[in-house]
Formats: C-alpha cells, structure tokens, sequence
C-alpha cells in the first residue's frame, strides 16, 4: 500500500499527481493501525495572547490617560509628563510593539461601520475612543504623554526650531488628507494604509522593512530639529483629537493664573501652538475680513464641487488599490494583451477555478462604491479647507498668551518660561511698570 | 481577533517566509499527526528525486532541517517539525498536500504573532487565504475526514 522503496516513487507521483486536484478532505494513504501502541500527538497550537491581558491593556491606556491629564492641567510638571512618555513608550511601543493603538484604530471602526462582516473587538473601539473622550474632557493628553509615536519621537526633540507658521500651517493640512484618505480606503476594503505606513512601528519591533526603517529614522532625524514631524503633519488621529480638544472642558494653558505678558513663552513652544496677544482688529480690516468671508462663503460651494470631481476623477487610481479591483484588471489585462506576464494573484485565481465573470462583477461593484466614497472624500476635503480659508478671515484680537487647543499636545514645555506662580503670585522683577508695559 | 490561514485555501506560494514583518515568519508549518499516513516516503520529507530514503540533508526538502523524522515500526515514521528552526517557507506543505494526506499545513503561530492591525502577509496573500478568527478559536486545524 505504501511507497516503501525508491523505484516506486515515480510511480506514485503520478499517480498522487492525478489525485492532487482534490481538496483536502479524502485520505491518500490511511492512518496505520500501529502494533506498537504509537499515538499520534496532537497538533501543538500556543495561544494568543489572553483576553484577560488586551483588558488590561485597555486599562493601562484609561490609567496613562488620566495621569497624562493630571500632570499637565493639576501639577503642570514636565518632569512628570516626560516620564510618563517614556514609560508609555517602553509599555504601548517596545512591550505591546505597537499594535494595536488609538491611530490604526480609527480605521478598524470606519471599516467596521461600512461593513457589517468587519467585526471590531471592543478592545478596538475602546483605543479608538479612549483618547477622543480625553481630549474632550482634558485636551491632547494622548499625545502629550501616552502615544508611542509621539512618545519616540518626544524624546528625540533635543534642539527644536521654530519653523515659520505659514508653512506649518500647509504642512499640517497633510493630516487632513491622509485622514479623509485612509478613512476611505479602509472603509472601502482596500486596506489600512496609517499601519501599513506607520514608520516607527518597525522600531517597536525591532524588525522590518527597509523602506520604512529608513523613512521612519528620516523621521527621527528630522525630529530632533522640527519637534514631532509626524504627529504635526501626518497623524491622522491628531485630526480627530484636535477638533475635540477645541471643545474640550480643561485645557493646559501657559500661565497658572493671570498672563503678565512677559513674553518669555513666545519661543517655548515648538509646535507653533502659542497665540501671541493681538490688537482688536480696526474698523478698515473688519471691513476687509466681512467681504473675503462672504466671497468666500458664495465660493465654498463651487470649491465643494470641484473638490467632489477631483475625488471623482481619481477614483480609478484608488480602486486599484483595492486588491479585487486590482485583480479584475489584471487578469483584463492578460487577456487582451499577449505575452503580459501572470502575477501570483492571477495564477492563484485562475487555479481557484472561480468564474471570471463574477470577479469582474464584484470589481465593477467596488469600483462603483469607490467613485461614490471618493467624491464624498474629496468634497469633504474641499468642506474642511472652505473652512479653513474662512477662519482665516475672521482674526479677533487676543489679549494674552494662549495655547491653540487644537494644535497643542499639551506637553507642558512651555509651563517652565511662565514665571507665573500657580497661586497667581508674580516675581518682583516681573512687576515693574517698565516690565509690564514692554515685555524684555 | 487573530490572524490565521485557511488551510484549504493555501496555495504555497512562498510569501509567508518573506512578507511577515517578524523575521523568521510568524508563520510555521504545523502537523495534524492523526492525518499524517506515517509514511517511509514522506513528500514532504525528501526531495523529489532522492534515491535513498535516509536523513542524510542533501535528501531533505526543508531547507533548515525544521522537518524531523522518527522511527516508531516498520514501515512507519512519525515526522515532527522543529518549530525554531521552521520559517514558514511552505515547501514540505506543498510536498504533502500534492502527494500525501495534506497533514502538513503552515499556520500563523500565537506565540509569535504580533497581530498587527494589518498582516503584511495578509495583504501579500495571491489566494485570499488570510482571515481574521476570533481569539478563543485561533487555529484552523486540519482534522480526520468523518467519513
């Protein structure tokens, strides 16, 4: 019955050959009655990490969160936050090596609510709204303390420059697209781009990719001069936590109590995130800020409909990011043009034996669902820069020195300039008239 | 929710000893023992065109060794694999599921597994055989034909 000696195994070969288009299921050669009283073993299989643990990792975020919080708005010490930034990046980054985090998470959830198969454990959506709910209560606490990208590279800032806030302002829009983009990919199917181009995830482990070992040490590099490059002009989740953070019921603020306008501050922040004291605005540049908003408010919905056909128009070109679209064309491909070599996925397909018909149909369904989701994306986009340019009219005067809520990461750097004691209490040299009147 | 591949669906095509972000793979080959017909030719053992069924490596298809056999009775062997050694390269599972029982399959090992939210291997996967098993069921084990 069984090939026991070498000339037979031609034999058997192709004959085994002729049975190989049978799925697993049927027995070639039956299981012997051993004389021995051999067992066979079971198959090993360890198991994953306990439930038991992912909870409690849940409750290492809720603890890290709310001493993030406590550090920064009650003992407003920097000390304190940066060790919470190394614990939180030895814990959620080189222990729990990255996976999974608050960022990532945003893109189990938009899958989760397009597609009801999708299931989102509740570890998942706890990471995903864990952070929100801080922001809303405390502001960007997550990413002062507990995020381990921010986290990595927070501790690389050695020697941060103030770059010019124009052009931090148009870097930062970078979020914003990658945002709406990777929310769209992923809700789509065609997979979670923020993992798979997160660029310090590879550290964590200690193992990966050389292209994104490179991209995320250009990003180190980059840091220690622009202070957190990823967390201010890629992170997506920022987005999200900015726009709660503007609403939020606590804030960091530089002073403990009364602004004395000193001006030791305005450089202490390296995330362009301090507001400088401005005049009320005159009469003349109201006038001037009125008209622009209202041409601009008549233009918004002209830059929504482009916005819409420019997501329209590259619909095709993120489709075929989605692997089924990606394998309807090609398999096209190979029929209508001679000699285009096969990939493994047209090979594998074709092997499969499924109908090609209905890979092309279910192409053309994602395809569709793809032109849909991408003129809502690109007219979302043209929403929230429409907004933007509006808020750009409108420049009210501000009396003191105060944090932008929705680009601050709370880090608490710039508490240590504010000479500003917590109980209101000012420094004698600080209160001469002099002083007060022209900062220096 | 764990990543696992269905075993049926695998096609051997190599990517799971690359593509995973661990190095090796946190993708191994396995044994069903009670598929396994125990045979003296194993296809999954030897290489195709091996003459003389000893252990001798220039006779083995894995290329690290990870694939074991043992004696127990004529004309039996059992074979076992050296997980630490394995890197998921799919060669013995080819072997066994073209010509034997299918009793070798590479599955996504718990151990090792670091779950990422989205599995390298996964995106790489030409047959689709990548899918996400709830936790308390993270194997997709090969068993008994109930016939």
């Amino acid at each position: 019955m069984r090939p026991s000696t070498p000339h037979r195994l031609l034999a058997w070969a192709t004959a085994a050959a002729a049975m190989a288009q049978h799925a697993f299921g049927e027995m070639r050669f039956p299981q012997p009655d051993f004389e021995s009283g051999y067992t066979p073993p079971a198959t090993p299989s360890p198991p994953p990490r306990a439930w038991a643990w992912e909870t409690l990792d849940v409750a290492a975020l809720g603890l890290a969160l709310l001493l993030a919080a406590w550090l920064v708005l009650r003992r407003r010490s920097r000390t304190g936050v940066i060790l919470l930034t190394a614990a939180c990046l030895a814990y959620f980054g080189f222990y729990r090596k990255g996976c999974v985090c608050p960022i990532g998470s945003l893109q189990n959830v938009a899958l989760g609510l397009i597609d009801p198969n999708f299931a989102v454990p509740v570890t998942v959506v706890a990471f995903f709204a864990m952070p929100l709910l801080a922001a809303l209560l405390f502001g960007r606490v997550f990413c002062a303390g507990v995020c381990p990208l921010g986290a990595i590279q927070d501790l690389v800032a050695v020697h941060p420059i103030q770059i010019p806030s124009p052009l931090s302002e148009a870097l930062g829009a970078l979020r914003h697209v990658y945002l709406v983009g990777s929310i769209l990919l992923a809700s789509l199917g065609a997979g979670f781009f923020i993992c798979r181009y997160d660029p310090f995830v590879a550290f964590f482990r200690l193992d990966g990719k050389l292209p994104m070992l490179l991209f995320g040490a250009g990003l180190l590099l980059v840091g220690v001069f622009v202070a957190r490059p990823y967390c201010r002009f890629l992170c997506p989740y920022g987005v999200l936590l900015g726009w709660l953070s503007r609403l939020s019921w606590h804030h960091a603020s530089v002073t403990p109590a009364q602004c004395i306008q000193c001006r030791l501050c305005e450089r202490s922040c390296p995330f362009d995130a301090i507001r400088f004291p401005a005049p009320p605005p005159s009469r003349a540049s109201l006038e001037r800020g009125r008209r622009a908003f209202l041409f601009l408010l008549v233009l918004l919905p002209v830059l929504i409909g482009a916005g819409a056909w420019l997501g329209f128009a590259s619909s095709p070109a993120l489709g075929g990011l989605h692997h089924t679209v990606a394998l309807s064309r090609q398999i096209l491909m190979e029929g209508a043009v001679p000699g285009t070599p096969s990939t493994q996925a047209s090979d594998a397909f074709r092997a499969s034996g499924r109908a090609v018909a209905a890979l092309h149909e279910e192409a053309a369904a994602i395809g569709h669902r793809f032109a849909v989701g991408s003129a809502l994306a690109g007219a979302f986009l043209a929403l929230l820069f429409g907004l933007k340019l509006l808020a750009l009219t409108r420049r009210p005067g501000r009396a003191d020195y105060e944090t932008d809520r929705a680009l601050c990461l709370s880090c608490a750097r710039c508490f240590r300039f504010c000479p500003v004691r917590p109980g209101g209490e000012v420094p004698p040299e600080f209160l001469t008239p002099e002083k007060q009147t022209h900062g220096r | 929710m764990v990543w696992q591949i269905d075993p049926l669906k695998c096609i051997q095509c190599g990517n799971c000893a690359t593509r995973c972000v661990l190095t090796p793979s946190a993708v191994k080959c396995v044994h069903a023992f009670a598929v396994c017909g125990h045979c003296r030719l194993c296809f999954g053992y030897f290489q195709p065109e091996t003459t003389h069924l000893h252990e001798g490596a220039e006779n083995q298809l894995c290329p690290s060794g990870a694939l074991m056999r043992r004696f127990i009775e004529e004309p039996y062997y059992q074979y076992t694999i050296d997980e630490p050694l394995c890197f998921g390269c799919g060669k013995c599972v080819k072997g066994c599921t073209t010509f034997g029982n299918g009793s070798l399959f590479l599955q996504v090992r718990h151990d090792r597994c670091v779950n990422c939210n989205e599995c390298a291997i996964a995106r790489s996967c030409p047959a689709d055989a990548f899918v996400r098993r709830p936790a308390s069921q993270p194997y997709i084990l090969k068993e008994m034909p109930t016939a």
